[in-house]
């Protein structure tokens, strides 16, 4: 009689594998990369003002804002979660800053200072939330609050502008370091940062293990609910830098900003690779995802492409991304 | 005495789990209070007027929530309706513009096709390719929206374009209740009885409760979710036109935002996203909630910026009292297997 040997192999996380080029060209930056190069090659054949230095670089402006957020969401993503209330709690911190610098008086640097808390209190609100009531998935709880936040901006600004901010203000949105955007600086610094606090830290490869087993990980000692309380507090965080640099750009804000942002954030971050059941995602995907989409957008926008045909565009992206992989893996089974 | 005292007790732990068991009925007695609160600050509110006016606003929700809710019930969520609905309303509408002659009921059989053929688009995104609903939708939410867009080149249908019936779909009345309304009573009918009496729609609950074992017990779980979704799509495509019927106009960004309403209602009346469980009266309370909300502010002069923030804070009150009931009532059943 024989018995069929099982062979259990243990799961070991992403960042742990050790090196093989096999899996350097099969993966899903590659794919990502290839398609980046479409987007400039599709930029470049469809206008002559596409492929220069200063229009790609300016160009980045009108993205990147909403993509700081992209790095927080992709870590909530990993760890099983979404925040849908990230788009209310950029324009809740950008009321809050307006209102306390015109309507309250205050000096511009404190009306930033209590952007910055607004946001972080948001995301500090769904992560205790999140955390203390784990019946309550995130979808729910950010759902509440999204509706919350956009109306307490509401409650706070009505349908009025808010703007007349002081000049060195829309250094945030306009400025530039060395010939280059501050907005890119920044994105970049924040690439960095999370780059490394995703896949160099141990807080980062508890986040991975949460995503893959949120019970296997709290009973090794895990503190799952502060991670997951930090993160969801980085990503309001971020939202509030947003709103700076957001407002800064449009020179007035109003309570109806950033409607629809955190869509084409998961959409980015999906993009990207990260996957929404948890456990996979790297940064520097997330970071190419979000070039395709800016410069597809920037691309299409210079020869007048209506912006109802880019939505179609990132969602057949959306689905493609995420079912390429599917298809592949359901072909291989047969 | 002693005897007493665990009588006494035993009756508030069965209190609390009957609350629980009838958590529709806590949803009524809130909407009671907060009917009786509003008469008092104002008299209109409850006269038969009002009252039909409050009901013909909440009947698209009403049957909106309905497909929501077996949409949740499986584990999923639907993000792509309110693109439906603007789909669908703006096709319908651009086909009574070209021929004002049609019969209204055909526009309502061509407006739910084309929002089931959308939904069936979704079911088999998630059924055979095995997306996550929430990517899905997402996806072809903005897809969806783009479409409308397209088709329509950014313009409006507006009410000189659509002929009378047409209108009428959503204006008229039959024994001096809207139309909607009654659409809205037929359509809980019938899903009271497939929920609860046909295999069907039992097979949607087993598979929302527990997938691996719905799958092993013989039930084809793809098919289920095709379903749920082509039925989704149905309803928001049948919403369309009547509501490009009810407001006179379609554009591009009818219904921006509703399928967070929809879900809102849904969680209220006590549908989990985590599947498996919901009841056909809590979400048409939750939804009747949302609807004495929309109507009452105005009436108590309560400004319109406060309507989406006292929405928010209402539908967080409402999940988190729930869950820390559900949490108190597995504690004393713990509690009396123990003892």
């Amino acid at each position: 009689m024989e018995q069929k040997k099982q062979i259990y192999q243990p799961r070991t996380l992403e960042t742990q594998l050790p090196f093989s080029w096999k899996r350097l060209f099969f993966q899903w930056e590659w794919m990502l990369l290839l398609i980046l190069v479409a987007v400039m090659l599709f930029g470049s054949y469809v206008s002559p003002y596409f492929f220069n230095y200063p229009s790609l670089r300016d160009g980045t402006m009108v993205f990147l804002d909403k993509a700081l957020i992209v790095f927080p969401m992709a870590m909530i993503m990993i760890m099983r979660d979404i925040d849908i209330s990230v788009g209310s709690t950029v324009a809740l911190s950008s009321v809050v800053m307006a209102s306390l610098y015109t309507t309250a008086g205050l000096p511009m640097e404190v009306a930033i200072v209590a952007c910055l808390v607004t946001g972080a209190v948001c995301g500090l609100i769904n992560g205790l939330l999140i955390v203390k009531f784990k019946e309550l998935s995130a979808v729910i709880v950010t759902l509440g609050t999204m509706i919350l936040y956009r109306g307490i901006a509401y409650i706070i600004l009505e349908d009025q502008a808010a703007g007349g901010f002081p000049e060195w203000f829309g250094f945030f949105g306009w400025g530039y370091v060395f010939g280059i955007p501050f907005l890119l600086i920044v994105f970049a610094a924040f690439a960095i940062v999370f780059g490394i606090l995703l896949h160099q830290t141990t807080f980062g490869r508890k986040v991975f293990a949460i995503g893959n087993n949120p019970t296997a990980s709290r009973f090794s000692g895990v503190r799952v609910d502060r991670i997951k309380v930090i993160v969801f507090m980085l990503a309001g965080l971020l939202a509030a830098i947003t709103a700076i640099f957001l407002t800064s750009r449009m020179g007035s804000t109003r309570p109806n900003i950033a409607t629809m942002y955190e869509l084409d954030i998961i959409a980015m971050a999906a993009l990207g690779g990260v996957s929404t059941a948890g456990g996979k995602g790297r940064v520097l995907g997330v970071v190419i995802a979000v070039f395709i989409i800016g410069y597809l957008q920037y691309g299409l926008g210079l020869i007048n492409m209506p912006s109802q045909l880019f939505l179609i565009i990132v969602g057949a992206l959306l689905i493609l991304s995420v079912a390429i992989p599917k298809l592949g893996s359901m072909i291989k089974r047969k | 005495m002693e005897n007493k005292v665990a009588h006494a007790e035993n009756t508030k732990k069965n209190m609390l789990t009957l609350f629980y068991q009838f958590r529709e009925l806590g949803l009524l007695f809130f909407i009671i209070l907060l009917c009786i609160g509003v008469q008092m600050r104002n008299p209109s509110f409850l006269t038969g007027e009002n009252i039909l006016d409050l009901a013909t606003n909440t009947s698209i929700l009403v049957i909106l929530s309905l497909g929501m809710m077996i949409v949740l019930i499986t584990r999923g969520i639907d993000l792509s309706i309110g693109a439906v609905i603007a789909l669908s309303g703006m096709l319908t509408a651009q086909l009574v513009a070209a021929n004002p002659s049609i019969n209204p009921l055909l526009c309502l059989l061509f407006g739910t096709i084309i929002g089931a053929v959308c939904g069936m688009v979704i079911g088999l995104l998630i059924a055979r390719v095995g997306l996550l609903p929430i990517i899905a939708t997402l996806a072809l939410m903005n897809i969806f929206r783009g479409l409308t867009f397209l088709v329509s080149d950014g313009e409006w249908v507006s009410s000189y374009q659509m002929s009378e019936g047409f209108v009428a779909l959503a204006g008229g009345s039959f024994l001096g209740i809207n139309h909607l309304i009654w659409v809205a009573v037929v359509f809980c009918l019938v899903f009271f009885y497939f929920l609860n009496y046909t295999r069907t729609g039992r097979q949607i609950y087993a598979v929302g409760s527990n997938p691996q074992s719905a799958a092993v017990s013989g039930i084809r779980q793809g098919r289920i979710l095709l379903l749920v979704y082509t039925i989704m799509g149905g309803l928001s495509g049948l919403c369309g036109v009547l509501w490009v019927s009810k407001f006179a106009s379609a554009q591009g960004d009818t219904a921006s935002g509703y399928e967070l309403t929809v879900i809102a209602a849904c969680i209220l009346g006590g549908v989990s996203i985590a599947g498996g469980s919901g009841k056909l009266a809590g979400v048409l309370l939750g939804a009747i909630l949302l609807g004495i909300l929309n109507n009452a502010l105005p009436l108590l002069n309560v400004s319109p910026f406060w309507q989406n923030g006292i929405q928010g804070f209402i539908i967080l009150l409402a999940v988190i009292v729930n869950v820390i009931v559900k949490r108190r009532v597995d504690r004393t059943h713990l509690l009396r297997r123990a003892g």
